[in-house]
C-alpha cells in the first residue's frame, strides 16, 4: 500500500479507460456524421462530447493524483464517499425534475390544453416522467446508499478507483439519453423499458460494472457475515440485469438509427413485457428500498432489526414469489388462462413475504417508538414501511381476477402505484437521503429538522389526496363502463366516463404538488445542510435529545 | 447443525448467495414464459392475419413514438361490456405479428383495438388534428403536427427486412416494393393499389389526410388505425375450432 502512495503508474482502469473512450469517441462522431435520423446523430453527439469529457477528466485526475488512495487509514478504512456525494445530488435533482414532470402531465390530464407542443404532450412525458422519479431519482437512491452501505457493512473501501465513478456518472449518462430521448420520440414503447437499443447497451455495460463493484466489495469484507440489506442489494442488482436482458434483445433497422423492432411478438411480447414490468417494481423499487430499510431504519432508531429468521424467510419467499406475479397485468387478455391463474396465485402469495418485511422493518423500532415523536426522518421512514404495508395489500388484492376485471385500465392502478412510489419508495429515500448527507459530509445533524416536519407533513396530505382522489377516480370509471341501463344498454357513453374525471384529475394534480413543494423543501434543507451544517434552531433540540 | 445455521453458507459467500438468488428468480419466469412459445394453444389458427402494409407499419410506428399506448388499449377483455362497447374479444392471433405488442394498460381514452372503420377518415383527421373540435370533453393532445411531416419511403424496405428476420413473413417481393406500396396505398387510382391488395388482403387504400402529395404521417397513422381489428372476419370465426 505504501508503495501505491509514493510510486505513480497509470492503473489498468486508468488506461483502459482512456483507450476505451478515445475509440467510443471516434466512433460516436462517425454515427453523429452519418445518422440516418435527427435523435440519433443528436445522440451520437451527446456521445462523443461525454466520452471526450471523460477521457479528459481520467487524464487531468491522473496528472494531479499523487498516489492511490489507501484502503485504510490507521486502520479505520478509507471509505470512497465521492461517487456517494455525487449520486445524492443527482438524486435530489433527478427527483425535483420527476415530480415537476409528474405535476405537469396531471395538469394535462385536468387541462387538456396545456399539451401545447409535440415534444411536451402527455404521450412523450409519461414516460419521462416514470423513468424520471424511478430510474433516475429512485436509481441514484440506490446507488448512493448501496455505495454506501456495502461499504459500512463490510468495513472495507468500496473496490475499484475509477469503477464506482464510471458507474455513477456513467448511468447518469444513461438517464440523459434516455430522457431526452423520450421528448424527441425515440421509445420502444415497453412501460418503463422505453430506452431504445443502444441505451439499453450503454446500460448494460454500466449495470455490468455495478454487480462488479459490488460483489467484489463484498469479497474484500473485513466482516465474516454479509449483513442482510446487501442480500436485497445483490438481488435487485442482478434480478434488474437478468430483467433488462430478457426485454430488451431487440434488432436495430439501422446501426446508425433509433429504430428498432423488438425480438418478441404479440403474446410473448406481453409476457416478457409484464414479467420485465412487475419485477421492476419487485426488484427495483422493492427490494432495493428494502435494502434501504433494512441499514438505514436501525441505524437511526438505534435499534437491531427485529428478527433475524424473519429477514431469512421473507428475503427467499419475496424473491422466488414475486417473478410470478407479473401476469396479474394481463388478467382477461389474449394470455392463456393458466398463465393468468398462476399469476394471480402467486400474486395473493406474496403478499405474506410482503408483510414479513414490513412486521420485521416497523417491529425494529421496539422500544424506541418514543423517538417517532422527536425525529421526524425516522417518523418519514417508519411512514414508509406502513405505506409498504397498505400497497403491498392492495396489490395482492387487484391482482384478484375479479377485483381487476374492474380495476384494470382504471385510475385505481395509477392510484396503487402512488401509494407505493409516493408513500413507500418516497419517503423512504427521503429518510436515507436526509440520514446520508450529513454523515457523507460529515455535518453532526440536518439543517433543520423543523422543515423536515413540514415536509413530512405537506408529502403525507399530497400523498393522501392523490390516492383518495385516483381511488375515487379509478372505482367511478370502473363501475361507469360496465353500467347498464334497465333496457340492458350500457348506460353511459366512453366520454361521459372521461368528464367525470376531471375533478378527480384537479385534486390529484394538487396532491402531487403537494408532494413536489414537500421535496423542494427537502432540498433546500440538504443544501444548506452542505453548506453550514445545522442551524442554530438545530442546537436545543440535540440538547434535549441528549439530557434523555 | 439446525436449520438456521444452513443459512450461513449464503451469508459468508458471496458467489454462493449469487447463485441461489440466480436460481429462485429463474423458475417463475421459465414455467410461465418458456410455454408461450410451444404451446400450440397460445395463439388460435385464424384466418386473415397478415403482416403490416409498410403504410400501416410507418403509422404503427408514428402511433409507438407519440406513446398512444399511454392511454388506449389494444385489447378487449372478454367481458359483456367490452364486447357490446368495442367488439368481439381480442385473439393472440391478432397481434403475432406485433414487434412489439400495444395491448396497452390504461384507458384514459377507449380501447382501439377495432377501432378500424367505425370512423371516417375525414373523422380522424380532424380529431386527430384538434380533437376537441369533434368530442369537447376530450382530454387528448393535438397531433397536428403529423400532417405535415411525409413519411420516409427509402428507409421502409429495411424495416421489413428487420421485421422479416424476426419473423413477420414478408416476401422479398413486399421487401423490394416497400417505397412503392407505401405510395400504391394512398393513391386508389394508380397502377399499384390492385398489387398492393392481392399481396396485402384487406388494406385500405385511400387518400387518408385528404392532401396530395407524399404520403405524410397523419395519412399512415390513419390507415394504420382503419385497419385495427378488421383482419378476421367473425362471421365465419369459430372459436369452438381452437379448444384443444
Amino acid at each position: 500500500m505504501n508503495q501505491a502512495l509514493t510510486s505513480k503508474r497509470i492503473t489498468l482502469g486508468e488506461g483502459g479507460l482512456t483507450l476505451v473512450f478515445t475509440l467510443t469517441t471516434v466512433l460516436c462522431v462517425y454515427a453523429a456524421i452519418f445518422a440516418k435520423d435527427a435523435p440519433f446523430a443528436f445522440h451520437a453527439a451527446l456521445g462523443a462530447a461525454f466520452s471526450a469529457w471523460a477521457v479528459f477528466a481520467i487524464i487531468t485526475r491522473y496528472s494531479r493524483r499523487t498516489g492511490l488512495p489507501p484502503q485504510e487509514i490507521n486502520g479505520v478504512p478509507n471509505y470512497n464517499l465521492g461517487p456517494i456525494k455525487f449520486l445524492s445530488f443527482m438524486a435530489m435533482f433527478w427527483g425535483i425534475a420527476g415530480f415537476t414532470v409528474g405535476l405537469y402531465i396531471a395538469l394535462e390530464l385536468a387541462y387538456p390544453g396545456l399539451n401545447v407542443a409535440q415534444w411536451v404532450n402527455f404521450g412523450r412525458l409519461r414516460p419521462l416522467h416514470t423513468s424520471a422519479v424511478v430510474f433516475a431519482f429512485g436509481g441514484n437512491v440506490l446507488l448512493a446508499t448501496s455505495f454506501y452501505v456495502v461499504q459500512r457493512t463490510t468495513r472495507a473501501r468500496i473496490a475499484g478507483d475509477l469503477a464506482p465513478w464510471f458507474v455513477a456518472i456513467g448511468y447518469n449518462f444513461f438517464i440523459v439519453i434516455a430522457g431526452t430521448g423520450y421528448l424527441l420520440g425515440v421509445t420502444q414503447s415497453k412501460e418503463y423499458a422505453e430506452p431504445e437499443w443502444y441505451a439499453d447497451l450503454w446500460l448494460t455495460i454500466v449495470w455490468v460494472v455495478y454487480l462488479l463493484v459490488f460483489v467484489a466489495t463484498l469479497m474484500k469484507r473485513k466482516e465474516p457475515h454479509i449483513y442482510v440489506a446487501n442480500w436485497f442489494y445483490l438481488a435487485f442488482i442482478l434480478t434488474i440485469a437478468v430483467l433488462h436482458l430478457g426485454n430488451n434483445p431487440t434488432l436495430p433497422v439501422s446501426l446508425l438509427g433509433s429504430k428498432s423492432y423488438i425480438a418478441w411478438a404479440g403474446v410473448q411480447d406481453a409476457m416478457f413485457q409484464w414479467w420485465y414490468g412487475h419485477n421492476a417494481v419487485g426488484f427495483f423499487l422493492t427490494a432495493g428500498f428494502l435494502a434501504i430499510m433494512y441499514y438505514f431504519i436501525p441505524k437511526r432508531a438505534e435499534r437491531p432489526v427485529y428478527s433475524y429468521r424473519l429477514s431469512i424467510i421473507h428475503f427467499w419467499a419475496l424473491i422466488f414469489l414475486y417473478i410470478w406475479a407479473g401476469p396479474h397485468h394481463l388478467h382477461y387478455t389474449a394470455l392463456p388462462d393458466w398463465t393468468q391463474t398462476l399469476g394471480m396465485t402467486f400474486s395473493i402469495m406474496l403478499w405474506m413475504p410482503s408483510w414479513g418485511g414490513m412486521i420485521n422493518g416497523l417491529m425494529t423500532l421496539s422500544g424506541a417508538w418514543d423517538k417517532l415523536r422527536t425525529d421526524p426522518v425516522l417518523r418519514m421512514m417508519v411512514v414508509s414501511v406502513a405505506f409498504y404495508g397498505m400497497s403491498t395489500f392492495e396489490g395482492p388484492m387487484m391482482a384478484i381476477k375479479a377485483v381487476n376485471s374492474l380495476s384494470h385500465y382504471t385510475d385505481w392502478t395509477v392510484g396503487h402505484v402512488h401509494s407505493g412510489a409516493l408513500g413507500w419508495v418516497g419517503f423512504v429515500s427521503f429518510g436515507a437521503l436526509y440520514c446520508l448527507v450529513p454523515w457523507v459530509w460529515g455535518r453532526k445533524q440536518l439543517y433543520s429538522l423543523r422543515l423536515v416536519n413540514w415536509h413530512f407533513w405537506i408529502a403525507t396530505l399530497g400523498i393522501v389526496l392523490y390516492i383518495s382522489a385516483m381511488w375515487v377516480s379509478g372505482i367511478l370509471q370502473g363501475l361507469m363502463w360496465r353500467a347498464y341501463t334497465s333496457l340492458g344498454f350500457l348506460e353511459y357513453s366512453f366520454i361521459e366516463t372521461v368528464e367525470a374525471m376531471h375533478p378527480f384529475y384537479a385534486i390529484r394534480a394538487a396532491g402531487g404538488g403537494l408532494f413536489l413543494i414537500g421535496a423542494l423543501i427537502m432540498a433546500y434543507n440538504l443544501w444548506m445542510t452542505v453548506r453550514v451544517g445545522e442551524s442554530s434552531e438545530a442546537q436545543p433540540r440535540v440538547a434535549l435529545q441528549a439530557a434523555e | 447443525m439446525s436449520f438456521w445455521n444452513r443459512h450461513k453458507i449464503f451469508e459468508t459467500n458471496s458467489i454462493v448467495l449469487i447463485v441461489g438468488i440466480l436460481l429462485v428468480i429463474a423458475i417463475g419466469g421459465l414455467v410461465e414464459i418458456t410455454p408461450l412459445f410451444y404451446l400450440k394453444s397460445t395463439i388460435e389458427k385464424v384466418d386473415g392475419i397478415r403482416p403490416y402494409t409498410p403504410l400501416e407499419l410507418a403509422g404503427r410506428n408514428v402511433y409507438i413514438r407519440e406513446g398512444c399506448y399511454l392511454c388506449h388499449s389494444q385489447m378487449i377483455r372478454p367481458l359483456r361490456d367490452e364486447i357490446e362497447r368495442y367488439g368481439h374479444y381480442s385473439l393472440a392471433a391478432e397481434s403475432m405479428y406485433d414487434h412489439p405488442f400495444q395491448w396497452g394498460s390504461k384507458r384514459t381514452g377507449p380501447d382501439l383495438a377495432r377501432v378500424g372503420g367505425k370512423y371516417s377518415d375525414d373523422w380522424h383527421v380532424a380529431h386527430l388534428k384538434n380533437p376537441r373540435s369533434i368530442v369537447p370533453q376530450s382530454v387528448m393532445p393535438s397531433y397536428a403536427f403529423l400532417a405535415s411531416n411525409t413519411v420516409d419511403g427509402a428507409s421502409l424496405a429495411d424495416h421489413l427486412r428487420t421485421n422479416r428476420v424476426l419473423g413477420v413473413p414478408y416476401t422479398d417481393e413486399d421487401v423490394a416494393k416497400a417505397a412503392e406500396d407505401l405510395k400504391s396505398q394512398v393513391d386508389p387510382d394508380g397502377a399499384g393499389a390492385a398489387d398492393l391488395l392481392k399481396r396485402y388482403p384487406k388494406a385500405v387504400v385511400r387518400n387518408f389526410d385528404g392532401q396530395g402529395g407524399a404520403p405524410t404521417e397523419l395519412d399512415a397513422l390513419v390507415a394504420y388505425l382503419q385497419m385495427l381489428g378488421t383482419l378476421v372476419d367473425f362471421k365465419l370465426y369459430n372459436e369452438k375450432a381452437n379448444l384443444r
